[in-house]
């Protein structure tokens, strides 16, 4: 492309210097034009407003800046810079629009601190929903079957837990009533038997009773050990279960579900309640036990000292049996005396062990009375272990309490804060409903009652148009019959009307005849009888009257002549017109009439030529005339040649003056004649009907 | 017949030229026989006049139509 121009200028420049002085003109204006445009081009290539311009001013730039530059770039409207800062516009506020739901989740739930674990729930879960979509609100849906779905969760947990916990309280209530029957039972059976025991040791019965003594003491020992036994297995088993209740209990705390609170609690209150009974139970047996033991320890002397005794009384007297105290009978006085003697140096001995013992009674007592005291301590602290234990469990569950009592009236109070709010929100709710409500009302009457319109008018206007359809049918049938009627009825009129056009046909066409009774020279016979005819016949048709008054007087008096003697006529009237044609007002001495013999004589003209369709101002003069005259007349159109005899002036009119009036009359007469034969052919033709 | 008209006014033209012509010539034999001694002029003068009336007259004649108003050519006219 590039080298082309430059060839070109090349070129332009040798053919420039080469050649002679208009070449040289030829030359430099071409090479001016090309550069002109050129740089335009360049110019509009670099600044596109300069383009614009140039399109817009010069009509075909566009085009060929097109094929030099291609298509104009359009406008991007913002730049890149604007774009980038918008983007960045936006990007901010949508974080901020996140911070601001953020925090206003969060705020209310620092502000209700007591809150349930659903709500934080749910709001943990708005946070969570809000940094993941930061505009999106999640439908009322989503969160109700949420809710929903959270309640449902939550029952059936405080359903599990309670059945749990229902569960685990029957139980261990179970066993700890049975451990607490058992116990007593047992403290019972202890009771009885210590009693039982000493009844045995100190009442003096006889001694048939004393073998059932001795057998119901067994049984009260055995029953005692039993229900021990029993109360042992029942407090292990009440252990166990209360052991249960609590990993229950704790398990259901970790559950951290309100509802289960109070539950829990309560059920807490009950392992502490059997507990304590428990306990107390426990703490009466050992009791018991102790009192057992202790009266159990001096039977057990007591039946030493006896054994020992009755040891010693048997090793004396084997004869002797068990039951000594029975068989006082039996006895000899030796055994006696021996038994005597045994048992004064049993007394003997006995009242120096009671002096050794009243001696070291004080030793004894201070001894014993350590260890009661550490036993007392020990117990003490045991029981004081095991209330402060109670105490704190008691002061821990009272907490509890308080704190779940302090809850509900939290929760309470949240829910009537909650409530209100509800009940403002229900009464905005419903006063928006009720505008709504009125506005759609009125939306939905005017909607209605539009279109109620509508029907109505389209059932107007179809009832209309049926209306009027109906009565069109019946204006058309009425039409029919009335023209079938006039049909009829003009079939008698059409029938006298075809008499009437044939008698009056008839009238003109001898009318017609009577013209052609014009021999030559002389005219026809005088049309007044043929006339008359023809009015008698038409006596009530305007027109035909009219037609036949048309006729002009001469023709009805004296006839007119034929067009042949016309014709006939106008050959010496035009010898004599060519001699007068210079006569007029201003020419008419005899000399004048001398020249005008003069030129008629000399002058020669067309016998017969065709007139033209216009005539021009040359046209005019006579000899002139009179051969396009003799040329219609030949050609039988007096008409014409009567209109051209008419252009005549001067002497040659005058002279003219008399034909021109016979053809005048003689044209009328005909005019007339044959306007009323044409017309009596339309009415015969009307009136006639074809087979 | 309005054309019959110029050829009876030639002859009328014709006869009252004749006439005129005849008389002056007549009066003109008179006048030069009986007062100026049978010369010519009287003869002359005489015919000259009777030509030079009927000229006249022919001329007014055929004038007639030009020269006259409407109101008597119509007249006149219908009067032919």
């Amino acid at each position: 492309m590039l080298r082309a121009c430059v060839r070109a200028i090349l070129v332009f420049l040798v053919v420039f210097f080469y050649s002679g002085g208009a070449a040289k003109v030829v030359t430099a204006g071409l090479m001016t034009v090309t550069g002109g445009i050129a740089g335009t081009i360049l110019y509009a290539k670099w600044d596109h407003k300069f383009r614009e311009t140039v399109e817009k001013n010069v009509p075909y730039s566009d085009r060929l800046l097109g094929l030099a530059l291609g298509p104009a770039p359009q406008e991007t409207g913002l730049s890149v810079k604007k774009q980038v800062r918008m983007c960045s516009e936006k990007l901010w506020l949508r974080s901020k629009q996140e911070k601001k739901v953020k925090e206003t989740t969060e705020s209310p739930i620092e502000v209700a601190k007591p809150v349930t674990a659903e709500t934080a729930a749910v709001s943990t879960e708005i946070e969570s929903v809000a940094a993941a979509e930061p505009l999106k609100e999640r439908p009322v849906e989503e969160v109700t079957a949420r809710l929903a779905q959270q309640d449902l969760d939550e029952q059936e947990i405080v359903a599990s837990v309670s059945g749990n916990l229902d569960d685990s309280l029957a139980s261990s209530a179970k066993a700890t009533l049975q451990a607490i029957g058992a116990q007593e039972a047992a403290l019972q059976a202890i009771a009885l038997h210590t009693q039982k025991l000493k009844e045995a040791m100190e009442a003096e019965v006889p001694p048939q009773e004393k073998s059932t003594q001795w057998k119901d003491l067994e049984a009260c020992l055995a029953n005692r050990a039993a229900a021990v036994n029993d109360a042992g297995t029942a407090l292990l088993k009440a252990n166990e279960a209360l052991d249960n209740l609590k990993s229950v209990i704790d398990k259901s705390k970790g559950r951290n579900v309100p509802a289960v609170r109070p539950l829990v609690l309560a059920a807490e209150e009950n392992l502490h309640k059997m507990v304590v009974d428990l306990d107390k139970v426990v703490n009466k047996v050992k009791s018991a036990e102790s009192e057992a033991k202790v009266v159990s320890q001096y039977s057990e002397l007591v039946n030493e000292a006896k054994l020992q005794f009755q040891r010693e009384v048997s090793s004396l007297t084997p004869e002797i049996q068990a039951n000594w105290k029975g068989l006082t009978g039996k006895l000899s006085t030796d055994d006696l005396n021996a038994l005597i003697a045994h048992a004064h140096r049993r007394i003997d001995q006995l009242n120096r062990e009671l002096a050794e013992q009243r001696v070291r009674e004080q030793i004894h007592i201070d001894a014993a009375l350590e260890q009661q005291k550490l036993e007392y301590l020990k117990s003490q602290e045991a029981a004081v272990n095991t209330s402060l234990q109670h105490i704190k469990e008691d002061a821990r569950l009272e907490q509890e309490r308080k704190l779940s009592e302090l809850r509900e009236v939290m929760e309470a109070e949240m829910r009537t804060q909650l409530r209100r709010q509800a009940a403002a929100h229900t009464d905005h709710v419903q006063d928006v409903l009720k505008v709504q409500e009125q506005e759609l009302k009125a939306e939905a009457e005017q909607v209605l009652s539009s279109k109620l319109l509508e029907q109505e008018t389209r059932q107007r206007q179809l009832s209309q148009e049926q209306l009027d359809n109906f009565t069109l049918d019946m204006n058309t049938a009425y039409a029919r019959l009335k023209g079938v009627e006039e049909a009829i009825d003009s079939h008698v009129v059409a029938e006298e009307e075809a008499r009437k056009a044939h008698q009056l046909w008839l009238s003109v066409e001898a009318l017609n005849y009577t013209l052609k009774t014009a021999e030559a020279g002389s005219p026809t016979k005088p049309l007044e009888v043929a006339a008359q005819a023809v009015r008698d016949s038409c006596h009530d048709n305007e027109f035909a009257l009219a037609l036949a008054s048309a006729l002009p007087e001469e023709s009805l008096q004296r006839g007119v002549y034929s067009e042949a003697s016309l014709r006939a006529r106008f050959y010496g009237l035009r010898s004599l017109v060519r001699r007068v044609a210079l006569i007029d007002e201003s020419h008419n001495s005899l000399y004048q009439y001398f020249l005008s013999y003069l030129q008629s004589a000399l002058l020669f003209e067309a016998k017969q030529e065709a007139p033209p369709t216009q005539l021009s101002g040359e046209d005019l003069d006579p000899f002139k005339l009179l051969s396009y005259a003799s040329y219609c007349l030949e050609h039988g159109d007096l008409e014409l040649a009567a209109k051209l005899v008419n252009q005549l002036t001067g002497e040659a009119r005058r002279v003219a003056e008399d034909w021109l009036n016979e053809a005048r009359l003689t044209l009328e007469t005909r005019q007339v004649v044959s306007l009323l034969s044409a017309y009596a052919n339309a009415v015969g033709l009307g009136t006639t009907q074809a087979p | 017949m309005s054309e019959k008209e110029l050829g009876q006014k030639w002859d009328r033209c014709l006869a009252d030229g004749v006439i005129k012509l005849g008389t002056g010539l007549g009066l003109g034999i008179v006048f030069s026989v009986v007062f100026f001694k049978r010369r010519t002029w009287p003869i002359t003068l005489g015919s000259g006049m009777g030509l030079g009336m009927a000229y006249a007259n022919c001329q007014t004649d055929l004038r007639l139509h030009y020269l006259v108003p409407k109101k008597q050519w119509l007249i006149h006219s219908n009067h032919i």
